[in-house]
């Protein structure tokens, strides 16, 4: 074959391969994006406000680390066809089941109002009052679910987890040093010497990178959008290509605090918003619609995980292709969630930031439950099959998740007893 | 005999009778875990069992802390 051949044949193998990627691409994009949340994108703030570009490498690090988790849910739900909540009860027993599903179902709400109180706090410094966000943004995400398709609902989620990466532009507003960020960012030190201070931020980056809700979500999401077996290679370079977009994100919204608010004193993002607005407009309303767009996205996965697992747990319809009368149980369930988490925030002197600590504290009672789960589960051969783990899956999940339960429980410790890290 | 119906009247009584029977079902439907009881995953819930534990304990003690 001639060069022009060659080079045709291989351009329609690339549209061809495209094309099915972005028909099943979805669930890794969606959670893996959503996984910066606004608890996410407040961490990330304030990890570059204090040690400007110097945390960048550890942020590289965790790339594989939400892979290789999330990557075991794509093969557990396109096997089982059942969500993990299901799964657990059927694989473990009641205890166990119900331990696991009260845990998330409360987890879950709690970081709900957590996304609210984001949103509220970015459309604030637009001058939007709390309770005209809460109503608008409830009505949005319920009528994302009721046009009955989940093809639907998951392609406008795309949308806005694209929206997700307004960081990117965002850094190029501040005109970081290239040859800072790559000689300060991507060697691994410690800046300032190893200390309690130091390790909190560590344990805080990595409980942001996994929480329980995620291997929840892109298992039912999984299953919801009917992936088989053969759709596992496209559901791995989905979660892959999702978690190298949320690391990116999280690296240039570091990149921006860095430049902008290293050395101050931040507490969240939202404040770090209306700094900004105050010195560079476009930067900070940046900031702000990333930080909405954040809660947001954050927002329609918990309460959409939380409405699979009440559904596969009570054998109730829940799937985003029924319509509100095949599943009227499933809807309810994501809109109290809604209502409720976002009425909290609503409620005059509600103690958020009580609430904000506790969901770290509770997540931790969950996340090593749901990991230990997820590793049993992948190892069964009657469950599993040809797709169980291998040896260097196994060892590579080991590992990882003794990390991530290790460096979790003690975040979880640290945030209880503030003292310790003193 | 106390009944839930006699308690809470018919409507509200049946509603609760509802799910606790619904919950029931669900017991005796995941009654006997699925997976097999190697050593492996008897420790793994063994670990888990203690884990929580000692986290309970811990949010108790913050808790008394915080009382006193």
């Amino acid at each position: 074959m001639d060069f022009g051949s060659t080079f045709f044949y291989k351009y329609r193998r690339f549209v061809k391969a495209l094309k099915i990627y972005l028909l099943l691409a979805g669930p890794g994009l969606i959670v893996m994006l959503a996984d910066n949340d606004a608890g996410g994108i407040t961490t990330y703030t304030v990890t570059g406000a204090k040690y400007g570009y110097g945390l960048i490498w550890f942020l590289l690090l965790l790339l594989p680390v939400a892979y290789v988790v999330q990557e075991m849910t794509v093969r557990l739900g396109a096997v089982t066809k059942r969500g993990h909540a299901e799964a657990i009860f059927d694989a473990f027993g009641s205890f166990w089941g119900w331990f696991s599903f009260l845990d998330l179902a409360l987890v879950n709400w709690l970081t709900l109002i957590t996304e609210f109180i984001g949103m509220t706090a970015a459309l604030a410094i637009f001058h939007v009052p709390p309770v005209i966000t809460i109503i608008i943004v409830s009505i949005v995400m319920m009528l994302m679910v009721l046009q009955g398709r989940y093809w639907t609902w998951e392609k406008i989620a795309i949308l806005f987890a694209a929206l997700n990466l307004i960081y990117i532009p965002a850094a190029f507003l501040v005109h970081p040093s290239v040859s800072e960020v790559i000689s300060v960012g991507l060697i691994p030190h410690f800046p300032g010497g190893f200390n309690g201070t130091l390790f909190f931020f560590l344990m805080a980056n990595i409980g942001t990178t996994i929480a329980p809700w995620m291997i929840f979500f892109q298992q039912s999401a999984v299953v919801d959008k009917g992936m088989k077996e053969k759709d596992i290679p496209w559901g791995q370079m989905d979660t892959l290509i999702g978690s190298a977009f949320t690391v990116i994100v999280a690296i240039f919204l570091v990149v921006v605090a860095g430049t902008v608010l290293y050395g101050s004193e931040v507490e969240s993002a939202a404040q770090a918003a209306a700094i900004m607005m105050g010195t560079n407009p476009w930067l900070g309303t940046f900031i702000a619609i990333g930080l909405f767009d954040a809660g947001f996205l954050g927002a329609i996965c918990i309460s959409l995980a939380s409405s699979w697992a009440f559904g596969e747990v009570f054998g109730w319809a829940h799937s985003l292709n029924l319509k509100i009368r095949e599943a009227p149980w499933f809807y309810a369930c994501y809109l109290f969630a809604l209502v409720s988490a976002g009425t909290v925030v609503l409620i005059p002197n509600a103690p958020l930031v009580l609430i904000t600590l506790f969901v770290q504290v509770i997540a931790v009672t969950l996340l090593p439950a749901a990991l230990v789960f997820l590793i049993l589960l992948l190892n069964n051969e009657e469950i599993m099959g040809k797709y169980r783990n291998t040896t260097l899956q196994n060892m590579a999940g080991a590992t990882i998740v003794i990390a991530i339960i290790v460096l979790s429980t003690l975040y979880g410790i640290t945030t209880l007893f503030p003292e310790l890290l003193v | 005999m106390v009944t839930i119906e006699s308690i809470f009247g018919t409507r509200i009584g049946g509603v609760i009778r509802g799910w606790t029977d619904k919950i029931t079902e669900i017991n005796q439907k995941y009654a006997k875990p699925r997976i097999k009881m190697s050593r492996g995953v008897k420790i793994a819930l063994l670990f888990l069992r203690v884990y929580l534990v000692l986290l309970v304990i811990l949010l108790g003690y913050k808790f008394w802390t915080l009382l006193r």
